[in-house]
């Protein structure tokens, strides 16, 4: 195990990047991370149309949130796979691909997480902006989400350790990431299938561990800071 | 809608789907058994008294929740067959590997999320029901048995549907290691007419009937857990 360690480290940790894409753990990360600033404006669209008063928007993004919670991942990565080309010109690689599937995916499993911030904050909140003569677009921007991606901040962390977890996906359309670069070490060696899976697993492990065990602590760090603002 | 015109409905096609159809309920079924055997095994473990053993299902389930599904049955498919006795290899081999790995990996991994739900339905009971009924003479399994599990049941149904719906949609990450459920068929079909779009979109809509048929049962559950709740208090 070790001895793969050494001789591939720099593989399994950004791929093939001076002389390719970038890959691996990296590529796992920089996947992640852009798709959570690409999904979060989108989420809080959905979101703010979720708790609207619009009948014509609350039924446009209830059925894009239901439509996405019950298609599997998979079947959104092969739709983006065979439509973003058509859209955005055949230059598009399997990074943006996987990046698109990504958010169109998360944006409306992140807009539940902020609905439910949206639906615990007091509703004395934005009365209270309307009645000093906020309008509804300033309200929500200057006093509702400020306070709702406060609230569930740990749940939007534990949130993208889901879509660490999912960028895995892009392997089957040929993504440059960590699985990826997994299993390419592993067509390499053949013979080792175990070690590989187990750095792979425990790596993946180690990244989403740190993440889930952060949300826990600041999950508990602002419940009790909203105790004491209460009281 | 004119069904003749479209093509990936003719024979062979519409054989290829329902097979996928079905080794995908195949799959479903299988892996929601394990996940819900596991899980409950799990939550008894979580409960012993001995530290030691208690701490085994936690490391479980965190190693399970935070390695991402794909990599675990890949880890199933392509490393558990070495690590298995000789005998194991070839019973395996003999039968269709693939399907049984990856029920298996699927229910073990979603025995993790399974057990969560159940534990924090437990924990939605008050102790002191369990000090009262220990204390009216019920041994410790009988207190699980005739007051906690009946009352934590209702608690449990929707998260319980909330899995089954997750589960339900990663059967199609069986794909990967070749397993011939609807997102193989999907892409064989795919491959073999380049009628994209149609099969694509009546995959999209058979997996959506489903879900929605999931969630609407959910739906239905949470509903009868509240009201019989209530009633229960009155």
């Amino acid at each position: 195990m070790l001895e793969i360690i050494n001789d591939y480290w720099l593989f399994f940790l950004i791929g093939q990047y001076p002389n390719g894409p970038i890959g691996g753990l990296a590529g796992t990360l920089l996947l992640a991370t852009v798709c959570v600033i690409l999904a979060l404006p989108c989420s809080m669209l959905i979101a703010i149309g979720r708790t609207g008063t619009n009948r014509f928007w609350r039924g446009i993004t209830f059925l894009i949130v239901y439509v996405m919670r019950g298609t599997p991942f998979l079947m959104i990565i092969f739709w983006a796979h065979f439509l973003g080309p058509l859209v955005f010109g055949n230059s598009l690689g399997p990074f943006w691909v996987m990046v698109i599937a990504l958010v169109l995916y998360e944006s409306a499993y992140l807009a539940e997480v902020i609905r439910a911030g949206i639906q615990a904050l007091p509703y004395g909140q934005a009365e209270g902006a309307k009645a000093l003569g906020f309008s509804r677009a300033r309200t929500m921007t200057l006093i509702v989400l400020p306070q709702v991606m406060y609230s569930s901040f740990p749940a939007l962390l534990s949130q993208f350790v889901s879509i660490i977890k999912e960028t895995s996906l892009g392997f089957v359309i040929g993504v440059h990431e960590f699985t990826f670069a997994a299993s390419q070490v592993n067509s390499i060696l053949l013979v080792q299938p175990v070690e590989i899976y187990a750095i792979l697993g425990l790596t993946f492990f180690i990244v989403c561990f740190a993440f889930t065990s952060a949300a826990r602590w600041l999950e508990r760090k602002i419940g009790k800071s909203q105790g004491v603002s209460l009281s | 809608m004119d069904f003749g015109s479209i093509s990936v409905l003719n024979e062979p096609y519409l054989t290829w789907l329902l097979q996928g159809l079905r080794l995908t309920f195949a799959l479903f079924i299988f892996a929601w058994i394990i996940a819900f055997v596991m899980g409950f095994l799990l939550l008894l473990l979580r409960m012993s008294p001995i530290k030691v053993i208690s701490w085994i299902p936690s490391i479980y389930i965190e190693l399970a929740r935070n390695i991402p599904l794909l990599v675990q049955i890949m880890f199933w498919y392509f490393a558990m067959p070495m690590l298995l006795p000789e005998f194991l290899q070839q019973a395996l081999n003999r039968g269709d590997s693939g399907f049984i790995l990856a029920s298996l990996a699927l229910g073990f991994c979603m025995a993790a999320y399974f057990s969560e739900s159940f534990r924090s339905g437990v924990r939605s009971i008050n102790s002191t029901q369990v000090e009262a009924s220990r204390a009216l003479g019920f041994s410790f399994l009988r207190t699980m048995q005739y007051i906690v599990f009946p009352q934590a049941l209702r608690a449990t149904i929707p998260l319980i549907m909330n899995n089954t719906l997750l589960l339900f949609k990663n059967t199609s990450i069986a794909m990967a290691i070749g397993v011939h459920e609807l997102m193989y068929q999907v892409l064989s079909i795919n491959n073999d007419t380049f009628r994209t779009f149609e099969i694509f979109f009546i995959a999209t809509i058979a997996y959506l009937f489903f879900s929605v048929l999931i969630m609407i049962a959910g739906e239905f559950a949470e509903r009868w857990a509240k009201k019989s709740r209530r009633t229960s208090n009155a």
